[in-house]
């Protein structure tokens, strides 16, 4: 489903982000991207994602090799990623329902039909009663799972998640790693960069660790 | 195809919601362009009511030379060698004052003031078009054929209409100069106001593309506002001169009235009305659709970054 072959990501300034990565990732597969901070794990998801561009080797999504999407079909390859964010780069002009509308927006849904499934994906990250709250009202925690159910509510095949747990306290942490394994269990694929060890645990994945971004065994 | 509609009317929404959910703004903005435009508006639709006013022109200017009453047969073959050998003279035509009179008898509305008279007050002669359509040409014949003996009066027509018109003409460019400059400067401003929105939605957009939305998908809301914005500025123009020649209107019937006529300013019709808001639509659209050329490319997620 997912395929890296080869990749090398050298940032302008001459930092070696990547170095010589191959990956296969199957479909359904739960991955986590591990690895000491600045070791590589953002900059491999922006790549998968399509965000940004490999130095050198390639990145294959669906079959679909990256390199030779034009900007015309690029924005069509993203909407089978659920993007969930370190920053979560959340609305803040608008409440939590319009947040979640936006992918569905974006794809062209009609309004009714789009409000019966943002209603479904907040039921799933449990803010189903906070429709009409604004996102600046909201705890780290809740605009975590905002995030979540605006990354799921188009039902993407594949889940890409920088550091979810990033700023959360354990408990917190442990019920966004629960969520994680549901969607995991009606076969999305979902790769997730972390450094949070109780994620790890809990969830037994398969575990890719980057040092100094290269594979480490 | 529905979503395609469903996006349509999205991007109506929010640019109609955008400029009306910020009314001040909007406002002032609207307030630039209509009161701009309707400087050239006014000026194109006053041109097109003194046309309407005026008489119409005739096809070329003719000279009337009216002979003495005096003048003998030998005088007027004087005269029509003289214009036969002029070089400046295209045509000319003799009429008797018999035949002159004969059909002054005839105009109905005339008939009882021909009856009350017992002879023929009128004189021979002679209608003269020139070559050209030179006024000064036209000019200098009339000063030189008032020199010709037993010639009583020359009369230039419609010269004076020909001056109107070009005036009008005058007129009606510098307003069309005008429409063109100030249509420049409504392109600049959506320009600018598309610019400062795309900078206070960048977050929106950012987010937006990293989600899968296409170009265009990003750019309909800032075309329609763009559109809008020229669409009721143009509104405006037109509300602006209907406005004013209301308020002017009243005075001039009473102006005119002293002349014992009448003259009111008529609004531009639909159909010129139509165009200029077509035209302020177009340029909006133009305006809003350089500026997202130009400052959407540099909001993109590091996609041509290698």
């Amino acid at each position: 489903m997912i395929s890296l072959n080869r990749i090398y990501k050298r940032y302008p300034g001459g930092h070696q982000a990547l170095h010589n990565i191959t990956l296969d990732v199957s479909p359904g597969e739960l991955v986590f991207i591990t690895g000491h901070s600045g070791a590589g794990k953002s900059t491999l998801l922006k790549l998968i994602a399509a965000i940004e561009r490999p130095s050198s080797g390639t990145v294959t999504v669906n079959g679909q090799n990256l390199n030779k999407l034009s900007t015309r079909t690029l924005p069509f390859l993203r909407r089978n990623f659920g993007l969930i964010f370190q920053d979560h780069k959340l609305l803040f002009d608008r409440n939590v329902l319009e947040n979640v509308m936006l992918p569905l927006h974006i794809t062209g849904y009609r309004r009714r039909e789009a409000v019966r499934r943002v209603r479904a994906a907040l039921d799933k990250v449990g803010l189903l009663g906070r429709e009409k709250a604004l996102p600046i009202t909201l705890s780290g925690g809740e605009q975590q799972r905002l995030c979540i159910a605006r990354a799921v509510v188009h039902r993407p095949a594949i889940l890409l998640a920088d550091e979810p747990t990033g700023n959360l306290d354990a408990a917190y942490s442990a019920d966004i790693g629960e969520l994680f394994a549901s969607f995991n269990q009606v076969g999305v694929t979902v790769l997730i960069a972390t450094h949070d060890p109780n994620l790890t645990t809990q969830l037994q994945p398969r575990i890719v660790n980057l040092d100094h971004g290269r594979l480490a065994a | 195809m529905r979503a395609w509609l469903a996006h349509h009317f999205h991007a109506l929404g929010s640019s109609t919601g955008r400029l009306f959910g910020n009314p001040l703004s909007s406002l002032l903005n609207i307030a630039v362009i209509g009161i701009a435009f309707s400087f050239p508006v006014g000026l194109y639709a006053i041109v097109a009511n003194v046309q309407l006013a005026s008489p119409r022109v005739g096809s070329d200017p003719q000279l009337t030379m009216f002979m003495a009453l005096a003048a003998t047969a030998d005088d007027v073959a004087t005269i029509r060698d003289r214009l036969k050998n002029e070089q400046r003279v295209s045509t000319f035509r003799f009429i008797p004052r018999n035949e002159a009179w004969q059909r002054l008898q005839q105009t109905a509305s005339l008939g009882s003031v021909t009856a009350s008279l017992d002879h023929n007050p009128l004189p021979d002669a002679f209608v003269v078009e020139a070559k050209g359509h030179d006024p000064r040409v036209l000019e200098a014949l009339r000063d030189e054929f008032k020199g010709w003996p037993k010639v009583e009066h020359v009369q230039l027509d419609a010269l004076w209409a020909q001056r109107l018109a070009a005036g009008l003409r005058l007129g009606r460019l510098a307003a069309l100069i005008l429409i063109g400059l100030l249509g420049f400067a409504l392109v600049a401003a959506t320009f600018n106001t598309i610019r400062l929105q795309i900078l206070t939605r960048r977050e929106e957009i950012e987010v937006s593309k990293l989600i899968g939305a296409t170009n265009t998908f990003i750019r309909r809301p800032f075309l329609y506002y763009g559109t809008l914005q020229g669409l009721t500025g143009g509104a405006v123009a037109l509300g602006i001169v209907a406005g004013s020649f209301w308020l002017l209107n009243d005075e001039l019937a009473h102006l005119a009235a002293l002349y014992g006529s009448q003259f009111q300013l008529r609004l531009p019709d639909l159909s010129d009305s139509l165009t200029l808001l077509a035209f302020a639509a177009v340029l909006g659209w133009l305006g809003a659709w350089l500026s997202v050329g130009r400052h959407l490319r540099r909001i993109d997620p590091h996609w041509t970054r290698k």
